[in-house]
């Protein structure tokens, strides 16, 4: 079932290839399959029994190139399965979303859905290689997505996106290769490597520092995030909910799918630098937000405080190995929720986003002013989602931060200088809805009409998702917090 | 000695096929040349047929050791003799017109049986010869040009030719003096007790001869002129089968001398040479062809840099092998492009081409991808399997170093194929429009890049039979 889920998404886009599918039918059969697609992962989802720790559930496993003990392995736990279910949600938002897209229809179905596969694929992988197969292949179609749906300079933050990526990929690649002649036997497996982690002292740390550097960029966090920004930017509206909710994920999932697992040591080496990381990427990514007078750009950069956020709970999973372990793995458990909070969250901004770009053509925040009076349903959706990513309780951030604190402050105490990045949230998200809702009433000359349905329903959609988890996080919970305690309890050998 | 002649069957039928090509074009009229292209795609194709019918055969050594038949000589039997397919198909339609299409079929065939001899020989004397086998022909293909640079370009190709044969020709002579035979066997039998600047200084003179045929660096100059200079399915030979030959044969001189740090070390370091200069240059480049000929100097340094490795570790020759059928498919894809746009030279004519001719574009993205290596194609599992061997060979920094060379060329592979995506100047339509539109280039290119992307995830079973 779960290959079947990975492989709709592709299968799916291929007829679209065909030339005379008329751009009305592509639409909705972007739709429909993605539709599915989520179906299919609620499916999975029930169907979903936890696992023993360490180990995957609904495993498909098929023996792919052995000379080189690479297979085609995917299965989920408690670490991707919420990711898995999150992607396909957003990526049905965006097909609704891009129902009233005129730009190329067919060929945007067919590169989205192909881009839905990679990322499932990437979330479900239970091999090194696939995983690296997947993520590469996620670089390509959002490079193609930017360069041929963007705007403004969008062939140079295309590139600047592909090489970054990739370069984080390579160096990835290096890391995956140490891993591999490293283990006993040679192997690829996720699940067997993680079982007995195969590197240990100066090595392991060099690998993981590898390993480190291709899912910091990806992630991404300071100083590796100044491709971030501009790809945003100039990327489709859609391009850009997928990048933000999706495809930053594959950083972090590569974080306690592979770096904390497989090299336990390492990770502890690591995990102060990683601390520090990730709070410096809270407060720059929130300082500069607060700079910025872009509306998208100042959105991006909520992304490197929010992903800050989740670097912070895991490195602090690493440090003071043996004790405190519950407080640890309250701090994994939030990291987990936040990158589904975040793709929820952050998707509802783009998409809000793509929506004031779609009325002015403009990005700047000074350009738009008290819509609450002529749209009010934009006003409404602009300012739960605003709430929701400064963490309001009641919204899944709040669920997710709450935890990553408690369990990075119990573990480090320094840790709670990261709180002030959510007070610079606050101001930043603020100021932009105050500007953008409130005020004298600054319109572009055509007008600023409120959402239509396509518009408002999947931004609706997502944050309605955001709200229920914020409000009854137990089900999500349920599924992570096992896996959660797993990890830190792999961490620690 | 006539079951030694039945082995070499692969071979014996491009022979037949080249002399059946001269023959049968100095008596066929010019309107029925096609005559000679069906023969002359037969050929090959019956020659890889009986090469992929003896794969499963146990490894021999034939004509008194001096011919190594095993995995990898048949797999560069199939590979040689699918490419040339490729380039007959490509040059039917390219050089209809041409005065000497018959010879050059003959000069084709004649050059992949010359490579395949330089990729089988386990001889000094023998591996001389087959080098001349093979670059006589390059040098009639080059002279055949109707390029205005084609003299130049040839002469270029000769004089380093016969610069490199002689050094080979002294390397073997020195290797002959300290051994008293030219085979591979004693050699390796006796090569512990030689003076070891003797023995380093023939193997790096027989090595620099077949690095000319490789287009590597120190003697890589004459690819990109020959590559810009030629007819498209010269090009497609030039930048393929002779690097193919030539590398394997690399491998065995390697495989055969004890005492590998020297080896290893010599052969991987001029192939990070290689793949570092092949990688700079390219960036630079505006001509698509001159881009792609830097590009295939990079790409040898890669097949180098396993060709080292095929003694010291036991998946190096299967690895060899599968980079061998994957960089050929792979580079045929691309220039099959190239052949099918003739009038698009410069990496500006690319623009928007995509547009017009997304079919085409699509095959040139997965054959540039496929170079760069990206999953999952057959480059992507051929680097990987490099990758390791080199780490696992202890050699951690040329990991490294194939890995900052794959993200440097990157930077080139995708400057085509944003010139492609970019939006067309304005006159574009009407140049699309009052272009031939050649058919067989483009049923090749998507051919190979169909291939390309099978190869890659069909890696397994593929690698099972190479090794």
């Amino acid at each position: 079932m779960l290959s079947l889920l990975v492989f709709l998404p592709v299968t799916a886009a291929v007829p679209l290839l065909h030339p005379r599918v008329p751009d009305r039918i592509a639409r909705w059969w972007f739709v429909l399959v993605t539709a599915s697609t989520l179906a299919l992962a609620g499916g999975v989802w029930a169907a979903y029994d936890t696992p023993d720790p360490g180990q995957l559930d609904m495993v498909d496993r098929v023996t792919w190139v052995p000379q080189i003990g690479m297979s085609y392995h995917v299965g989920v736990d408690g670490l991707s399965l919420p990711l898995v279910v999150m992607t396909t949600a957003v990526f049905l938002a965006c097909a609704v979303y891009a129902l009233r897209e005129d730009k190329r229809p067919r060929t945007q179905a067919a590169l989205f859905l192909g881009l839905e596969t990679t990322a499932l694929g990437l979330f479900a992988a239970g091999d090194l290689i696939l995983f690296f197969v997947f993520f590469d292949l996620s670089i390509v179609g959002m490079y193609l997505s930017i360069h041929g749906w963007g705007h403004g300079e969008r062939r140079r933050s295309a590139l600047l996106f592909f090489l970054y990526t990739f370069l984080g990929s390579l160096a990835l690649l290096v890391g995956f290769i140490g891993l591999y002649v490293a283990a006993e036997p040679h192997t690829f497996d996720m699940v067997r490597l993680a079982s007995s982690p195969p590197l240990e002292g100066r090595a392991a740390v060099m690998v993981l520092g590898a390993i480190l550097l291709g899912l910091a960029v990806k992630t991404p966090t300071v100083p590796f995030h100044t491709w971030l920004p501009p790809a945003h930017t100039d990327a489709p509206t859609i391009g850009s909910v997928v990048l933000a909710a999706v495809l930053l994920k594959m950083g972090t999932y590569g974080f306690v799918r592979i770096g904390m697992p497989m090299l336990p040591d390492a990770w502890r080496a690591w995990s102060p630098i990683l601390v520090a990381v990730g709070l410096v990427s809270v407060l720059w990514g929130a300082l500069v937000a607060l700079a910025q007078t872009d509306l998208k750009r100042m959105i991006a950069y909520t992304s490197v405080n929010h992903m800050g956020y989740v670097v912070l709970g895991l490195g602090a999973a690493g440090l003071a190995a043996g004790e405190q372990a519950s407080a640890r793995s309250t701090a994994v458990s939030g990291a987990v929720t936040q990158m589904v909070s975040h793709g929820l969250l952050t998707g509802a901004l783009f998409m809000l986003a793509g929506v004031v770009w779609a009325r002015g053509r403009d990005f700047t925040l000074t350009s738009y002013g008290g819509l609450a009076g002529v749209a009010p349903r934009f006003s409404v959706l602009m300012v739960i989602a605003a709430l929701g990513s400064l963490g309001l309780p009641g919204l899944s951030g709040f669920v997710a931060e709450l935890q990553i604190f408690i369990g990075a402050v119990a573990v480090v105490p320094i840790a709670a200088v990261g709180l002030l990045g959510i007070l610079l949230m606050t101001a930043v998200l603020l100021t932009a809805v105050q500007q953008m809702v409130t005020g004298p009433r600054t319109t572009p000359t055509t007008g600023f009409p409120d959402l239509t349905r396509t518009e408002w329903l999947p931004v609706a959609g997502l944050l309605v998702t955001a709200i229920v988890l914020g409000l009854a996080p137990g089900p999500l919970l349920d599924v992570v917090e096992p896996a959660a305690t797993a990890l830190v309890d792999m961490v620690d050998r | 000695m006539t079951s030694d002649l039945v082995t070499m069957t692969p071979e014996l039928i491009l022979l037949a096929g080249a002399l059946g090509c001269l023959v049968m074009g100095s008596w066929t009229p010019r309107r029925s040349l096609r005559r000679v292209a069906v023969l002359a795609g037969v050929a090959p194709a019956l020659s890889a047929a009986v090469a992929a019918r003896d794969l499963a055969g146990q490894p021999t050594r034939v004509f008194h050791d001096t011919l190594v038949l095993d995995e990898a000589t048949g797999v560069l039997r199939v590979v040689v003799g699918l490419s040339l397919i490729a380039m007959v198909v490509v040059a039917d339609h390219e050089l209809r017109t041409h005065a000497r299409v018959a010879e050059t079929y003959a000069l084709l065939l004649l050059g992949g049986m010359g490579v395949l001899l330089l990729g089988s020989a386990a001889d000094v004397a023998v591996l001389v010869c087959a080098w001349l086998l093979s670059s006589i022909p390059l040098y009639g293909l080059l002279g055949l040009g109707e390029h205005e640079a084609a003299p130049e370009a040839t002469m270029k190709t000769y004089l380093l030719g016969a610069f490199s044969g002689i050094w080979m020709m002294t390397g073997a002579g020195i290797l002959f003096g300290l051994a008293g035979s030219t085979g591979y066997l004693s050699l390796s039998a006796q090569a512990s007790g030689m003076p070891v600047v003797g023995l380093a200084a023939g193997v790096v003179l027989v090595v620099t001869g077949l690095l000319f045929k490789a287009g590597a660096v120190p003697v890589h100059l004459w690819v990109p002129d020959a590559t810009q200079a030629s007819s498209s399915a010269v090009a497609m030979f030039v930048t393929t089968l002779p690097k193919l030959g030539a590398v394997v044969a690399i491998g065995r001189l390697v495989d055969s001398l004890p005492g590998h740090a020297l080896w290893v070390g010599l052969v991987a370091g001029l192939g990070a040479v290689s793949m570092s200069l092949g990688n700079l240059a390219a960036l630079t480049q505006h001509s698509v062809r001159r881009l792609l000929a830097w590009s295939t100097v990079s790409q040898v340094g890669y097949l180098l840099a396993l060709a080292a490795l095929v003694g010291k570790e036991a998946l190096a020759w299967p690895a060899l092998a599968f980079f061998v059928g994957a960089y050929a498919v792979t580079n045929l894809a691309a220039f099959a492009v190239v052949a099918a746009e003739p009038t698009r030279k410069s990496l500006g004519d690319w623009r928007g081409v995509a547009k017009h001719r997304p079919v085409l574009v699509a095959a040139l993205a997965v054959s540039l991808l496929g170079l760069v290596g990206t999953p999952p194609s057959a480059v992507f599992v051929a680097k990987l399997l490099l990758l390791e061997v080199s780490w696992s060979a202890g050699l951690p920094w040329l990991t490294v170093l194939v890995a900052v060379n794959t993200l440097i060329s990157l930077g080139y592979y995708l400057r085509w194929l944003t010139a492609c995506l970019t939006s067309a100047p304005s006159d574009e339509t009407e140049r699309s429009q009052n272009r031939p539109r050649l058919a067989a280039p483009v049923l090749v290119a998507s051919t190979c890049a169909t291939v390309v992307v099978i190869l890659g995830v069909a890696a397994g079973p593929v690698l099972s039979v190479a090794q």
